[in-house]
């Protein structure tokens, strides 16, 4: 891949086509959902969260608009803050077309996935097993704790130095730099999620004269797997940020690369894609998260309606 | 020590009789039993015999450790001295339901239940508190009493011999509690299992128990029997003059004493 050409990409913004479609339009669902109102009567919940939904989309759409206004009219100029438009054309360009420069979008994005995926799996699964190790025993407390308090506190991006001397500039060193990271929340929040179980519910436990093993998988885990979950979508987080900044290490794929190429050729427009992606990808695997938490937890679900 | 060992408890009002053999009748039997909580007695050398299929009810001040001599009964406390025998098993229902949050109705029931089909075994008991439509509930949805009937359920389902209510009531409203009341005799009498039934209020204990035990710095300050069939009348000239003299032993001054 040659760096010497500075391609001149994506520059082709059609300023003044705000897109269509994009205000909330007189099809509104608070409107169109009047007439039926009878049928949904039963289910206020649901048609309050159906609107509030839609309620929540006014400010981003209206922060989209402001943004186009500013950068299209010239006030900030479109060099430094190129309008949502020319970041959608961009976003297609990249996707369409294999530069020389920046790859595809979609080819980034596995290689992103990929790496964040590995990651978070292997952080995760150790943060899980450790926080169980510590949370289960006084022996594993004592073994386990003080290490993972110490890991806690080194500033994960301070070592990114030491994992080049030692992992060299591959994906070695951008994988343990996301599991390091992803470990850490779900170790804490999965040993905590333990400690807080009801001991009222322990001892009603062992009054039904429940086994030691019977009394983990009934009453000591599922208590602490909203905590767990908790902790699941904060090493999500982290796994994320940790790739955006693992991956500004010498890659020559992935989302951190084309930005180091947007940034190389002054192309902030192809930066602002590949920093939608990551939101969106984040968002994705939140979401993810939720709908396992919902899955989870539907226990809690009629409690919390009323 | 005076025996304290009433008669036949199917026929609370009958004659007193020991049986020949009576150790093989008690459910359990505490002798010295003490326990401290930070150099503070809470139990002080306490002496208690329960007859197999006896109903006693426990009362007292707060803390004049009726509840610790429940746990410990229950198993549920290694730090008391003294000799302790359970004969048979024991089951629990707490003031607080404790239902397990994320486990159904049936299947809190049957938790811990070792038998080959523990859900029907399940269904059956909240069939008899009365909940079989809830039996597929999650607790969090159920009311105060219906929880408290589940709990019952999951007691009972086990059939011990001696079953420990700790004030499971005291948190119901009037009429939920009357009909609670109900509910445990007929269980009781159905199941025949001991009952310890630790309570503030004199007039359960009245409603329900063969045997009222005052509870008192740590120890058995009195034990009266209640010869009244069941269903009982507040009003029975014994209940009345059992209760004012439980209340004046609690230290509560009675008014239009008759």
């Amino acid at each position: 891949m040659s760096r010497s050409t500075p391609v001149p990409l994506l520059q082709q913004d059609s300023p003044s086509s705000s897109g269509p479609g994009r205000r909330p339009g007189p099809e509104s669902p608070g409107v169109a959902r009047a007439g039926p109102a009878a049928l949904t009567a039963g289910w206020p919940g649901r048609r309050r969260r159906w609107r509030s939904s839609w309620q929540r989309l006014v400010s981003p759409l209206a922060i989209l608009v402001i943004w186009q206004l500013v950068s299209s009219s010239g006030l900030i100029s479109g060099q430094k803050l190129p309008p949502p438009t020319s970041v959608w054309h961009t976003a297609l360009t990249l996707v369409t077309t294999n530069s020389p420069a920046y790859g595809t979008l979609q080819g980034a994005m596995l290689v992103s996935l990929q790496r964040v995926a590995i990651g978070f799996a292997v952080g995760g699964l150790i943060g899980l097993v450790a926080g169980l190790i510590a949370g289960l025993s006084r022996l594993g407390e004592y073994s386990v704790d003080p290490p993972m308090q110490m890991l806690r506190t080194v500033p994960l991006f301070g070592l990114i130095p030491v994992f080049i001397v030692w992992f060299g500039i591959g994906q070695l060193p951008k994988v343990l730099l996301i599991a390091l990271g992803a470990s850490i929340p779900l170790y804490l929040n999965t040993f905590a999620g333990i400690r807080s179980v009801d001991g009222k519910l322990a001892e009603a436990g062992q009054s039904l004269g429940l086994r030691r093993s019977e009394m983990i998988r009934h009453i000591i885990l599922p208590g602490a797997l909203p905590q767990i979950l908790v902790g699941l979508r904060q090493s999500l987080g982290i796994a994320w940020l940790a790739l955006v900044v693992a991956e500004q290490i010498n890659a020559n794929a992935g989302l951190g690369f084309i930005i180091n190429q947007g940034q190389a050729f002054l192309n902030n427009s192809v930066i602002f894609v590949a920093l939608l992606v990551y939101c969106v990808l984040g968002l994705l695997t939140d979401a993810l998260v939720r709908l396992l938490e919902r899955k989870a937890l539907v226990w809690r679900r009629g409690f919390l309606d009323q | 020590m005076a025996p304290r060992i009433p008669g036949p408890v199917t026929s609370p009002s009958g004659p007193l009789t020991f049986p020949a053999g009576r150790e093989a009748r008690l459910a359990a039997g505490v002798r010295g039993l003490t326990r401290e909580f930070a150099g503070r007695r809470v139990l002080d050398q306490l002496d208690l015999d329960i007859a197999a299929g006896e109903f006693v009810a426990l009362i007292g001040r707060r803390g004049t450790g009726k509840s610790t001599l429940l746990r410990a009964l229950a198993g549920l406390d290694r730090e008391v001295t003294g000799q302790l025998t359970v004969h048979g098993s024991t089951a629990v229902a707490f003031q607080e339901p404790r239902l397990v949050p994320w486990r159904r109705v049936w299947a809190n029931v049957a938790l811990g239940l070792r038998v080959s089909d523990p859900r029907s075994v399940a269904r059956g008991a909240l069939d008899e508190v009365g909940l079989t439509q809830r039996a597929d509930a999650w607790p969090l949805t159920l009311s105060g009493g219906e929880a408290q009937r589940a709990s019952l359920a999951r007691a009972l389902v086990r059939e011990p011999s001696l079953l420990l209510l700790d004030e499971p009531f005291s948190a119901l409203d009037a009429l939920t509690r009357i009909t609670m009341h109900r509910l445990v005799v007929r269980l009781w009498a159905h199941h025949q299992p001991a009952v310890l039934l630790v309570t503030h209020d004199v007039d359960e204990a009245l409603a329900l128990a063969d045997r009222v035990i005052v509870l008192s710095y740590g120890k058995i300050a009195d034990s009266c029997p209640v010869h009244v069939p069941r269903p009982r009348d507040r009003e029975h000239p014994d209940l009345v003059n059992l209760r004012a003299h439980l209340l004046t032993e609690l230290g509560v001054a009675t008014e239009g004493k008759s």
